[in-house]
């Protein structure tokens, strides 16, 4: 009995393609977009969870000097003879043709913790690495860059470690670092109990936890999650083209269930099977998805990988490698998704009278007392929203917040049509357009699910657009304010200062340090830079907030400015006072908008700056001259001054590096956007042919009364454009709030730093064409259907009972 | 006012072409009221769907007020539809999204021929006075019928065409919607072709037609 039931059940499939292809479709989409999202998000995972098991296990503690400074050699060999168990550990960062490589030397011998290049070692043979000049272990895409590098002895690839870094034997490193000093000392996890203190042995070092994988998840989490949320996006709205589909499925079924519960089939049973129908076509379409899904990954990972390095300089490998887990993940997302997709109308036929008849077109009506519990329902979850902006905090808040608003959206949407359309109707005098508003409201609820998918697709382009926008608008002016000296040179040697002076001067109007240290400020690793008093940053720094004659103030008194990002994130303001490392307290004059940056950074008068600490590195140079003489003053500096080409960056190269980091890390934002634009409107599409067959008995009598079916095709297309425009009209105002929330609630809490609002028209025409396109697009098919409808179907609406 | 010529007609046949209506000719005049009968699958429906012009015969001659349809194009068969004729068709077909009476004026408006007084009486004379701003899902099949009747006579159409328009009423109920049928179209001297299977409502017409396997009887 299974197998005829099972039969009868999936022949409605076989008399209905297209509505096959739209469920299949509709999950495929669903669940490509989701997995491909998450096949990023894992890669990017895998490999800042590689960066960390590189040098030791994530959250390995470990000893610097005072304020993370370097440790002396002699340091570490107090440490070994008083007992203490360390790992030694010397960073620095090698050249290459290709970039720069971060060189990280350790003892194979003491090897830190969980560390992937120290079992890369010692599982297999470490003669090449201890011997002779040694060799370097990187990623094979790393090794690449290495290899031909000169002076670097021979590389080695090593698949499990981390992208971007290259590991040598610590005396390897000393040499190629030409230093003994050792950036930190890993504490094994087995120390001896009977040990003297740190203080006793080095007072002034002091006890750290790495910047684990952790740390760099949380700085990459807001990205993530923002893919996350664009993944769970598209996945809704492929959900509401499977749940109508589903639905529609159901309704045409009626009388086969009767029939069929009529003849003795259980209804327990008609449920079982048509969940094992689901579950048939779930992964018939989940596994189509994880292929389109990996696609989009391998696509977008790329730019992905170009926006966390700008972003972040978290590296990640160009290339996925995904595992079992993610591939039954994806399955598993198209089966849950067509559960909640189908559990409606399952639910239905479990409580299903025998006798019950069909209703295909009630399918597409809901009652107004439906309408009215609808809009309730908005209008609850706007407040909740309301609620959440007033008084959520973090980032899961922002995302709580994102999601009520547009779920709260979605579901005002068929109330705020059905208004429009009734106001239309007021203002219509002749029957056809009479006819056309009041009809056009009959199809919303068949249409609303496309609608809403369409709306959120729109809100989410205007609301990120604008918040792209409005961040190139005001990065591109920051640019410019910030990126004020026109040439900028980075010596080889501090003592070749005043010789530089001599060769520039009369060439350029002013020479600008710019010279910093690193430091920990309140807890967590700072840049703190030095300005002189000049009108390059009087007149161009872009300042946020200060004390009047901020500059006056910051070169006749001890005080600083800071960036967005610190005073955010220890809610500090000009006038309050800063514990700053090295000297006494300083008072904060100022705080500038620092773009792009996920660290604090503080600046200092140059004189105090060299005063206060004694590590600066001096041999950074803004030079100020005029924008003709450019180019002359490079080659000059090349040739006879003798810098290397790479030492010379003008500005027109920087501005285009940073924005070219700026495009790429939204390149894959703007995708999503067209790709989620995409699926809504094949959402329309599905509808509107799922509508077609329905509509032909209410279009029928219409075409027998004088309409030719061009006509009526020509109405169906106008009543699609008429809606999406209606839908794109109510999600400018959803659009625009989103960008608020992305701007003043996501963006502070991820990265530390808000934008102003700005806002874009002419972009929003651009997606009017583009939504008209895409409704038009998907209304074309159903209409020239319609218009080239045999009279013959036509007529037979009303010689048959429907 | 119709006359209808050597009208033929085939539907496609697992043997081949099967002939539907056989070198059909009749005319009927303004004011007269015809019932077309027949057994089922005789040809009546597509007779009327080629009078109404909405399928075009595949041989013969249909003129509606001395205006041959065959070459006519889509647009100009529509217009025919649209001013001429009153079409009433078995399941109502009203438009769900119009209320009573938009219904009603529908195609009159559509045709430029809305004349509100007539309407209204018709709307009276129908029993829908107080139903005039219901939707037809509020209807009964009763009510709906008289519905789709009244918007076929609105526009004074010189020729009704009615398919089986009883034929899901009730026996009382279906009398007293074709005796309005009958008694309104007299008003306006339109001509009534129907098609019904009853013998009851074909006697109330002036003139019987029977189609027995796509030839005319007498």
């Amino acid at each position: 009995m299974t197998r005829t039931v099972l039969v009868a059940l999936l022949g409605h499939w076989r008399r209905r393609p297209v509505q096959f292809v739209t469920l299949i479709l509709g999950l495929a989409l669903a669940t490509a977009l989701w997995s491909g999202v998450q096949a990023i998000n894992a890669e990017a995972r895998q490999s800042y969870d590689r960066a960390a098991a590189a040098v030791g296990g994530d959250g390995a503690a470990y000893l610097t000097g005072p304020n993370g400074t370097a440790l002396a050699f002699g340091d570490y060999v107090a440490l070994r003879k008083a007992g203490w168990r360390v790992a030694p550990l010397m960073e620095g960062w090698v050249e290459t043709p290709n970039g720069r490589v971060r060189l990280l030397g350790f003892d194979p011998l003491t090897p830190p913790p969980a560390s992937a290049a120290a079992v890369a070692v010692l599982s297999g043979n470490a003669d090449g690495f201890l011997d002779g000049e040694g060799q370097l272990l990187a990623h094979p895409t790393t090794a690449d860059r290495l290899s031909g590098a000169p002076g670097l002895p021979p590389v080695r690839p090593v698949e499990a470690l981390a992208p971007g870094l290259a590991f040598a034997d610590i005396t390897i490193a000393a040499r190629l670092l030409e230093t003994t000093d050792l950036t930190r000392l890993i504490l094994l996890p087995a120390q001896p109990l009977r040990r003297p203190a740190l203080a006793d042995v080095l007072p002034l070092a002091e006890r750290r936890t790495r910047e684990t994988a952790e740390d760099l998840g949380r700085l990459t989490d807001s990205f993530h999650l923002n893919l996350t949320a664009f993944g769970l996006l598209s996945f809704a709205v492929g959900l509401f083209i499977v749940n109508g589909a589903i639905g529609l499925a159901f309704e045409q079924r009626r009388p086969l269930f009767r029939t069929l519960r009529a003849i003795g089939v259980p209804g327990s049973t008609l449920v079982v099977l048509l969940a094992v129908e689901l579950l048939l076509f779930a992964l018939v379409a989940g596994a189509i998805g994880i292929a389109l899904g990996y696609l989009i990954a391998a696509v977008l990972l790329p730019d992905v990988a170009a926006t966390l390095r700008g972003l972040y300089g978290a590296t990640v490998e160009g290339a996925l490698t995904l595992s079992p887990v993610w591939w039954l993940g994806g399955l598993a997302v198209a089966v849950l998704g067509t559960a909640v997709a189908g559990a409606q109308a399952l639910w239905k036929l479990a409580r299903l009278p025998v006798l019950a008849g069909a209703q295909p077109r009630a399918w597409a009506r809901v009652s107004r007392s439906e309408r009215w519990r609808q809009a309730a329902l908005a209008a609850g979850l706007a407040i909740i929203a309301v609620v959440l902006a007033l008084s959520g905090g973090g980032l899961l808040a922002g995302f709580a917040l994102l999601g009520t608003l547009l779920i709260a959206a979605a579901l005002a949407l068929p109330p705020v049509l059905a208004g429009a359309l009734a106001l239309g109707a007021s203002f219509a005098r002749r029957p056809l357009t009479e006819w056309f508003w009041a009809d056009t409201r009959q199809q919303l609820p068949g249409l609303s699910l496309a609608l809403m998918a369409l709306l959120l697709a729109l809100a989410a382009n205007i609301g990120v657009g604008t918040m792209v926008q409005s961040f190139r608008a005001t990065f591109t002016g920051w640019l410019d304010q910030r990126l004020a000296s026109e040439i900028y040179v980075s010596l080889e040697d501090a003592a070749d200062l005043p010789r530089l002076e001599t060769f520039l001067d009369g060439r350029v109007s002013a020479i600008l340090p710019i010279w910093d240290t690193e430091r920990d400020v309140l807890g967590a690793p700072a840049e703190i830079f030095g300005v002189v008093d000049h009108p390059t940053y009087r007149d161009n720094w872009p300042m946020l907030d200060a004390v009047p004659d901020v500059w006056g103030t910051l070169f006749a008194t001890p005080s600083v400015l800071i960036n967005e990002q610190l005073a955010r994130r220890e809610d500090l303001g000009p006038g309050d006072s800063l514990p700053l490392p090295d000297g006494p307290p300083v008072t904060i004059a100022g705080i500038y908008s620092d773009y792009g940056n996920p660290r604090g950074q503080v600046i200092i008068d140059n004189t105090r700056l060299l005063q206060r600490f004694d590590d600066i590195d001096q041999r950074r140079f803004g030079l100020r001259v005029a924008s003709e003489a450019v180019g002359p003053l490079r080659d000059d500096l090349i040739e006879d001054f003798g810098l290397p080409p790479d030492n010379i960056v003008d500005q027109a190269a920087l501005k285009a590096f940073s924005l070219e980091v700026f495009e790429r890390t939204f390149a894959v934002t703007g995708a999503l956007n067209v790709l989620t634009l995409g699926v809504a409107g094949l959402a329309i599409l599905t509808s509107l042919l799922t509508l077609a067959a329905m509509r032909l008995p209410q279009l029928a009598p219409v075409w027998a009364m004088g309409l030719t079916r061009k006509r009526l095709a020509g109405l169906e297309m106008l009543r699609a454009l008429l809606l999406a425009v209606l839908t794109f009209l109510a999600a400018i105002p959803v659009g625009l709030v989103l960008a608020w929330v992305l701007l003043a609630v996501i963006n502070v809490d991820a990265f530390g730093w808000r934008l102003p609002m700005l806002l874009f028209p002419k972009d929003w025409i651009s997606l009017l064409i583009l939504s008209l396109l895409a409704a038009g697009l998907a209304a074309l098919w159903p209409a020239l259907r319609l218009a080239r409808i045999p009279p013959a179907d036509l007529i037979r609406v009303f010689a048959h009972e429907r | 006012m119709l006359i209808a010529n050597d009208i033929t007609k085939h539907f496609p046949g697992d043997a081949g072409p099967v002939i539907v209506l056989d070198r059909v000719s009749f005319r009927i005049d303004s004011g007269e009221t015809v019932a077309l009968t027949g057994e089922s699958g005789s040809g009546k429906s597509t007779l009327l769907h080629i009078v109404a012009g909405l399928e075009p015969a595949d041989q013969g001659e249909v003129t509606i007020l001395d205006r041959p349809l065959s070459g006519l194009g889509d647009k100009a068969r529509a217009a025919i539809r649209r001013e001429t004729l009153g079409i009433v068709f078995q399941q109502f077909n009203l438009i769900p999204s119009l209320t009573v009476q938009g219904n009603i004026a529908f195609q009159a408006r559509l045709a430029g021929q809305y004349d509100p007084a007539w309407t209204a009486r018709l709307t009276e004379c129908l029993g829908l006075k107080d139903h005039e701003s219901k939707y037809p899902e509020a209807l009964s099949g009763g009510q709906q019928q008289r519905v789709a009747i009244g918007r076929a006579l609105a526009g004074r159409p010189a020729l009704v065409l009615a398919d089986e328009p009883t034929g899901n009423l009730d026996e009382d109920t279906a009398t007293a919607v074709m005796d309005l049928l009958v008694e309104l179209a007299a008003e306006t001297d339109a001509a009534v072709l129907m098609v019904t299977h009853s013998d009851k409502l074909a006697s109330r017409m002036s003139r019987r037609l029977h189609l027995s396997h796509g030839r005319l009887k007498a």
